[in-house]
């Protein structure tokens, strides 16, 4: 009888937290490690057309980025529906890119510079004109090496 | 008889579990990589500069109207011939002489281009033109310039450019002699090499 009145009396044991923190940390790194920096919100739209030629952009750092294309729906009204450039976080024109490329190139280490990569991530329905002045832009700031970031797929696909 | 604790759980395993998930999710995620068409633009010149002498039938002209369509050596052309009409022209190895291809295996046209080296094809687009349409145009062309320089690896080399290009990009995976692909890729590009000329756009 005694076994059983043992049990009814004796507290419940804590559970050990000692190991909280690591599940914490896990979780902590976890999120660190796969969490891209997004240090620009996109605000144009970004339907990018398709194609398979494609040579992958490896080195991120190394990568300037220039976004164009018609701005989102929630800025149209304010902005309208003209296609529009985007660096950094904001819509800039035209003659802000050379600006933008000097700022940019600034930034980085010396031996580095002439290793940078203009990404350009047009909208499949922008106008050739508004590429064709930003091209001009980057020869003017000596920004020779561009890639025309696309997705992957059948570049017939943007045919329709 | 005494009342008993129950006997704690051991916890210091714990951390070499969170340290081996940890390093699990390390090595497994991949960050994604955007991936495009590169190329290069041509510096701009201060002083004026006479354009290479280059031979009427060197050029392959390609126009792009606003409603994207193609309008290729002055015909109207589906998109999707494209690519072998680019490739019958750059193959078409019409010269004589000097100007002779070796390993051109196209018709020999007199009066389509003499030599891959020598040919040129020119893109030329309207204002209007939609973005995805010259990306397809862009993305055709430089197509028929790889699947020739496919060719010619694979007789040369028993293997794609494409491959070779890619050991090449993996320098740490590959396993034979590095040079000498860098050797032959060069020998693949100067046989055909990309040029691809660029007008400005026509305002319409």
């Amino acid at each position: 009888m005694s076994k059983f009145k043992k049990k009814k009396g004796g507290d419940t044991p804590a559970i050990s937290t000692a190991s909280l923190p690591d599940i914490v940390f896990m979780l902590l790194f976890f999120f660190m490690v796969v969490t891209v920096l997004r240090d620009t919100s996109i605000k144009v739209q970004q339907d990018l057309p398709y194609a398979d030629q494609v040579e992958k952009l490896e080195k991120k750092n190394l990568v300037m980025y220039v976004y164009a294309g018609k701005p989102s729906k929630r800025y149209q009204s304010q902005f309208g529906d003209e296609a529009r450039i985007q660096l950094n976080d904001k819509f800039a024109s035209v003659n802000d890119i050379q600006q933008f490329i000097y700022e940019e190139r600034q930034s980085k280490r010396e031996e580095l510079r002439n290793l940078l990569i203009t990404s350009l991530k047009v909208d499949q329905e922008t106008n050739m004109g508004l590429i064709s002045d930003i091209k001009q832009e980057l020869r003017e700031a000596e920004a020779l090496k561009i890639n025309y970031t696309t997705k992957e797929g059948d570049a017939l696909q943007n045919m329709n | 008889m005494a009342k008993r604790k129950a006997p704690e759980v051991n916890a210091g395993s714990m951390a070499d579990i969170a340290f081996l998930l940890l390093i699990f999710f390390l090595v497994t995620t991949t960050i994604e990589t955007d991936s495009g068409i590169s190329r290069q633009l041509p510096p701009i010149n201060d002083e004026e500069q006479d354009p290479p002498p280059l031979k009427e039938k060197n050029i392959f002209i390609v126009l792009i109207n606003s409603n994207g369509e193609l309008l290729v050596e002055d015909e109207k052309m589906d998109i999707g011939n494209l690519k072998e009409s680019a490739k019958r022209f750059l193959d078409n190895g019409g010269g004589k002489g000097d100007e002779a291809c070796n390993y051109c295996r196209g018709a020999g046209d007199p009066k389509s281009s003499d030599n891959p080296v020598k040919a040129v094809i020119s893109l030329q687009n309207d204002r209007l033109t939609d973005y995805g349409v010259y990306i397809t145009v862009q993305n055709e062309l430089v197509k028929a310039y790889t699947e020739l320089r496919n060719r010619e690896a694979n007789r040369l080399y028993g293997r794609d450019f494409t491959a070779m290009v890619e050991d090449y990009n993996n320098k740490a995976d590959y396993d034979g002699d590095i040079e000498k692909l860098k050797e032959n890729i060069e020998t693949i590009k100067d046989m055909f090499p990309q040029k691809l000329s660029e007008a400005e756009p026509s305002r319409s």
